[in-house]
């Protein structure tokens, strides 16, 4: 394989894409949004049980996609269980800065959660394939606020 | 004839480059077909030489401008083996042309309770224009299945049809699975049933013969950059009988034969459906593209094409873990397929790595894709450039889509 894809297919994502961790339904998730990226047809549902001090307990998605969209939701659910809202907020910024090609500070973030949105940053040299990589995050924005449909288009 | 494929991609510019450091197979034709220099050449001549507005100078450059464009018109007649040329009304495309019948004679002649009756292998255009008109007028839409190897059973269009149905409007060459439709047989059972045809020639157009009469089509359409030609130009036939029944679709310059504020009369057709300045070079360059067609022959074409649809579809099915999607028995220009353990996108985003380019995704067909069970497609479609070394590039950037995600 060149070494541009194997910048963007890395092992771990290829690792998530196959296996994806926390891929079932929360019954009685206190929130869901579906995701859509009408250019190529992802679709995933997002859940999540946030408690009233604002900790995410539990989050979990299914759906089909791309490599980069099942892996970068897999991945997502791991890094955020027990995080605040608040954090999770910062690392989607980390998130979307990395993969966008802009500088990314991960000052005070989970070094855990800043190794795995590395391996998802490849995806700044291929454009059309950052909303593969934002479409979960962009789902639980909508599911934070119970919106029900959420599209990255 | 030898059709000799080397001379004629000499022909596109554009083939000429490497892309991430391969030379560029151009596997997404269906998508829209690159550019010959022949209509890149008339088209900038005539930009540069020739211009002015059509049908209302007194001046030599208007002139010459309405002759080069109204010379396309029988030109397209030709081309569809259509009676009369004012039976072809230049539209943007397509898609434009399709809302033009559903609402010009669509929204006239249909009622509550009319039914149309397409397939469920329809591209967009030729299913959200019926149903803006459903929510108009509340016609029905009926869906003729299609079966898994992507075919359109004759038995299963009878069974669609009834007392109620208006209008059968079908793709000819679907855009995703490359079937052929049998359009003559269809056109038959629906005039039988007292029915107009509608014929979806976006696929067909550049990669079969087109003779409309033979098929007996009410209306054909077709969008000029599926053959070569431009964007933003394409073409409605409808039978002159037809059209002349037809009030207009769009009102304003150029398709009226007198305003006054309590009255407007309008042209004729073609013209009635022709408001506003059109594209008028790109008209131009769709004459250019049909010129540069029909010197290589649509019969050496399709013959080409055919052999290249064979060659691609035994490369891909030799590589374990592709599904071929669509085996219809006549296919044109079209192998769609999918990858046991990667996604369409990801196919896509290696191959183009690889210089491959193609298109992945749901082709704008989102009911066919649930029809089949489907979320997507990798779809790898052929011109009349397309030579067997695109096909190796495909089948090696397939495997190296193997190698990464097994």
């Amino acid at each position: 394989m060149s070494d541009d894809l194997r910048d963007l297919y890395q092992d771990l994502i290829l690792d998530h894409g196959k296996s994806p961790r926390n891929f079932r339904v929360i019954e009685g998730a206190n929130h869901e949004a579906l995701g859509h990226n009408p250019l190529c047809g992802d679709k995933i549902n997002l859940y999540a049980s946030i408690d009233d001090a604002g900790v995410i307990r539990d989050v979990s998605f299914q759906g089909t996609g791309c490599a980069i969209s099942v892996a970068s939701a897999s991945m997502m659910t791991e890094m955020l269980k027990g995080k605040t809202l608040q954090e999770a907020e910062k690392l989607f910024e980390y998130l979307h800065a990395s993969c966008t090609g802009k500088n990314a500070d991960e000052a005070g973030l989970d070094e855990d959660a800043v190794d795995r949105i590395k391996a998802l940053s490849g995806v700044r040299d291929y454009p059309v394939r950052v909303k593969c990589a934002t479409l979960a995050w962009h789902t639980l924005q909508a599911a934070l606020k119970d919106k029900k449909n959420v599209s990255t288009e | 004839m030898t059709y000799d494929v080397e001379t004629y991609r000499k022909d596109f510019p554009a083939l000429a480059q490497e892309i991430h450091g391969h030379p560029l197979a151009y596997l997404d034709t269906a998508a829209s077909a690159l550019k010959p220099r022949a209509v890149i050449d008339a088209m900038s001549r005539f930009l540069e030489r020739d211009y002015a507005n059509i049908h209302r100078g007194v001046h030599e450059l208007s002139q010459r401008s309405t002759d080069m464009y109204e010379a396309v018109r029988p030109m397209i007649r030709d081309f569809i083996s259509a009676g009369r040329e004012e039976e072809i009304v230049f539209t943007h495309g397509a898609t434009d042309a399709a809302n033009l019948v559903a609402q010009a004679w669509g929204r006239t002649f249909l009622k509550t309770g009319d039914e149309i009756v397409i397939t469920a292998l329809e591209h967009h255009a030729n299913i959200v224009p019926w149903q803006l008109l459903r929510e108009q007028i509340g016609i029905v839409l009926r869906v003729v299945p299609v079966t898994p190897e992507g075919e359109v059973r004759i038995e299963d269009v009878k069974a669609a049809l009834s007392d109620r149905t208006r209008l059968v409007a079908f793709a000819h060459v679907s855009n995703v699975l490359g079937t052929i439709l049998p359009a003559k047989e269809i056109a038959a059972l629906a005039h039988d049933a007292g029915a107009l045809v509608f014929v979806d020639g976006a696929q067909s157009i550049s990669h079969l013969p087109v003779d409309v009469r033979d098929i007996d089509a009410d209306f054909f359409v077709f969008s000029g950059h599926k053959i070569y030609g431009p964007t933003g130009i394409g073409a409605l036939y409808a039978k002159q009988k037809i059209l002349e029944s037809m009030p207009p679709y769009q009102g304003g310059g150029d398709m009226i034969a007198s305003v006054t504020f309590e009255k407007t009369t309008f042209k004729d057709p073609p013209f009635r459906f022709e408001a506003g300045t059109p594209p008028i070079a790109e008209v131009v360059g769709l004459g250019a593209a049909l010129r540069y067609v029909s010197e290589i022959g649509m019969d050496n074409i399709a013959a080409h094409e055919d052999e290249i649809l064979r060659y691609a579809t035994e490369a891909l099915s030799g590589i374990e873990g592709v599904r071929i999607v669509g085996t219809a028995k006549n296919k044109s220009g079209i192998v769609s397929f999918i990858m046991e353990h990667a996604h369409p996108h990801d196919i896509g985003t290696v191959l183009d790595r690889s210089g491959v380019a193609i298109r992945a995704g749901h082709h704008c067909a989102q009911p066919l894709m649930e029809h089949l069970g489907l979320t997507a497609t990798a779809r790898a479609s052929f011109g009349l450039y397309t030579n067997k070394a695109d096909i190796d590039a495909l089948a090696a950037a397939v495997r190296k889509v193997r190698e990464i995600f097994g």
